[in-house]
């Protein structure tokens, strides 16, 4: 498979502050890569290196084979691009943005067929300042499309959207990938980078943490299958002195078991029976990749892509910019 | 090269946009014509020709004839109109609570000590900060001498004949109309595009714009065409109401045209350079008063450049506003067109300087 873009050992910095600092990657043709981190990880900082808005201050990138940078021009005659929070002439409507967009390009569109693409029909001759966020992000979407586009940018596409808005767009973005277009993503939200994508990377502090297939990730990261029991210390005491399983106990009274083989199962069982202590729920579990995320980054995020209980630390990720 | 098909296509979004949002349209053609009527009625009605005789207050505490022909005297140079005050008040606090700056006191025995060539001494009260009070001193300093000659019986051996040098006697609102004119031509574009490009700035729009095509010059140039027609309609509307409510008297030449195309790509270009400085809306605003306040105050909007001090007359001339309002006003009244000619290329080079400055100095994505 022919390669849309590459990326090799890029640095930016803002100051002190290491925005991008030595990130190497590359992008199949064809491929969904989703770029996935909290906010001030870099991402977007990344991406707009890549669309040929910042300059790069180390390492080399090649996007369709054009330096961005310095071959803008003709790189964003190649490249469709949907900016974070994207915004458009609050008088104008889809439709008129399309054909304005048209134009520029110096592309002769159907108009029609580009709304009906990104499910934006109904709202062609409304002003966009009265869409809604999701119509708004379409807009967006179907903009990238007017000069066909072989690679597109996405960033964070969804961000603020709800659900119904959030799943048109995905609907939207299959459609594109089914049509061969290369998309970058970047997101926040895990479960869309896991349902849409077909690589992501993780992204923290400035560099890659990870890239691969989802199931490579969680298989590289993860904890594989375990069984977790709720009981008490004692009884996790009892089965690691009974068993040859790898058994944990946190102190909010979980007793959480490796299961290297399905019979490792069986003999915890066994051995909970045996103990004659207390024990509650149990169940089997398998990390996903919320679970591995929150490894790698150390933290959970939140709506808004920032990890949890950041601003009670000195972390300085949260001085990065995005 | 530009692009005539995406300067069209820009031209065409913003220009719908800017009809629609029906405030820019109110901006642009109906508040030059309200600011016309506003000042129009300030300075015309209140003002008259803006070359009227002052008000002075007279106390005249002398019982006898010549104080009378005194007083007829300074009332018959016609650039003083007196207004008596009874002798039963101070006259500096009668001047105090009228809030006038100028009077004049006659003494007790000012016609018999006249008479009797006595000296005798006519108090002036001014105010040193007031421009009228200069002309009641001269005025009345005449007056006495006129006085004193007469009363030796001798005449005049230098005597003084006073003429115009243009056949048109010019009132105020002749003024007003290029200067309120000028003051258009400099706010519209100068204001929205400098508060457009902090705005486009915030919402990321220039940054989107340069994932196109579209380069700066375009985009400046589709800027330029349309305020200059959004001019080019409410230029005639301005001078209708100067003229048919005011009676304002000005010339309508080709000479205007120059004016009417340079002055809004000057500004237009101006307000997007100017707009490089910030890019929050709320820091705009301070901008535009820093660039705007001087030229609005120095270039001649409300008073012609000749009433200022020279200091100012000068310092102003560094200001791209007052070549167009001093071009206007030698189409508009003087009727100079070598004047007008000197401005237009003056006003040509500095807003291809703009111009340039803007396309290249105004940054859409950033190192």
């Amino acid at each position: 498979m022919a390669t849309a873009v590459e990326v090799s050992s890029v640095r930016k910095t803002y100051g002190s502050i290491n925005a991008v600092d030595g990130v190497s990657f590359l992008v199949e043709k064809g491929e969904i890569f989703a770029v996935l981190g909290p906010n001030g990880a870099g991402k977007t900082t990344l991406i707009e290196m890549l669309e040929g808005l910042r300059k790069a201050e180390q390492g080399t990138m090649k996007v369709l084979g054009l330096d961005p940078w310095r071959e803008s021009d003709l790189l964003h005659k190649r490249v469709g691009v949907v900016p974070q929070g994207f915004t458009f002439f609050g008088k104008a409507t889809p439709r008129e943005a399309v054909e304005y967009y048209a134009d520029l390009f110096g592309m002769d569109v159907n108009v029609d067929e580009i709304l009906r693409e990104v499910l934006l029909e109904d709202a062609a001759d409304m002003l966009f300042e009265n869409l809604s966020g999701g119509q708004k992000q379409k807009v967006g979407v179907a903009l990238s499309l007017v000069n066909s586009a072989d690679l597109l940018f996405l960033d964070e596409p969804t961000t603020g959207l709800d659900p119904t808005a959030r799943r048109a767009i995905w609907d939207v973005i299959r459609s594109l990938k089914n049509k061969g277009k290369t998309i970058i993503l970047t997101t926040h939200y895990l479960d869309e980078a896991q349902q849409l994508s077909d690589r992501i990377t993780v992204m923290n502090h400035g560099q890659t943490v990870v890239i691969g297939t989802v199931d490579e990730i969680i298989a590289e990261h993860g904890s594989g299958e375990r069984l977790d029991i709720h009981g008490s210390e004692e009884l996790a005491a009892y089965i690691k002195a009974n068993t040859d399983l790898k058994v944990e106990y946190d102190d909010r009274g979980l007793i959480r078991i490796a299961l290297n083989h399905k019979t490792d199962a069986l003999a915890a069982l066994e051995a909970v029976k045996r103990s004659g202590l207390d024990w509650g729920e149990i169940h089997t579990h398998e990390d996903n990749l919320e679970d591995v995320f929150v490894k790698l980054v150390r933290g959970k995020m939140d709506e808004r892509g920032e990890i949890m209980g950041a601003h009670e630390t000195s972390d300085p990720s949260s001085q990065r910019r995005g | 090269m530009p692009n005539a098909k995406r300067i069209i296509a820009d031209l065409r979004l913003y220009a719908r946009g800017d009809i629609r949002a029906k405030t820019y349209v109110y901006n642009t053609l109906l508040a030059p014509v309200f600011m016309m009527l506003a000042f129009g009625a300030i300075f015309s009605f209140f003002s008259g020709s803006g070359s009227g005789p002052v008000n002075v207050y007279l106390q005249n505490r002398d019982s006898g004839q010549i104080s009378t022909r005194f007083i007829d005297a300074l009332n018959s140079t016609g650039t003083l109109r007196v207004i008596l005050v009874s002798t039963s008040e101070n006259l500096t606090q009668y001047l105090s609570a009228q809030s006038a700056p100028d009077g004049v006191v006659i003494p007790v025995d000012f016609s018999s000590n006249y008479e009797a060539a006595e000296p005798v001494n006519v108090t002036v009260y001014g105010n040193p900060s007031s421009s009228s009070s200069a002309i009641v001193g001269a005025t009345v300093s005449g007056v006495i001498n006129a006085f004193n000659l007469g009363r030796y019986g001798g005449s005049p051996i230098i005597s003084m004949s006073q003429t115009t040098f243009n056949p048109e006697v010019h009132k105020y609102i002749d003024f007003l109309v290029p200067g309120l004119f000028g003051m258009c031509i400099l706010l519209g574009p100068m204001q929205t595009l400098l508060l457009t490009s902090s705005e486009y700035k915030k919402a990321k729009l220039f940054k989107q714009l340069s994932l196109t095509p579209i380069t700066k010059t375009e985009w400046l140039v589709s800027k330029a065409i349309w305020y200059t027609f959004m001019t080019a309609l409410s230029f005639p509307l301005m001078v209708a109401v100067g003229i048919i409510l005011f009676g304002a008297h000005i010339l309508l030449t080709v000479w205007l045209i120059p004016f009417l195309i340079l002055g809004p790509i000057l500004f237009t270009s101006f307000g997007m350079l100017a707009g490089t400085l910030t890019k929050d809306p709320g820091a705009a605003s301070g901008v535009f008063m820093i660039t705007v306040l001087p030229m609005l105050l120095l270039s001649g909007v409300f008073y012609p450049l000749a009433s200022m001090p020279l200091c100012l007359q000068y310092a102003a001339h560094v200001l791209p506003l007052t070549y167009v309002i001093e071009g206007l006003n030698a189409v508009m009244i003087y009727n100079n067109y070598t004047l007008a000619a000197i401005d237009i290329a003056v006003l040509a080079m500095i807003t291809l300087i703009f111009f340039v400055a803007a396309a290249r100095l105004f940054n859409w994505r950033e190192d």
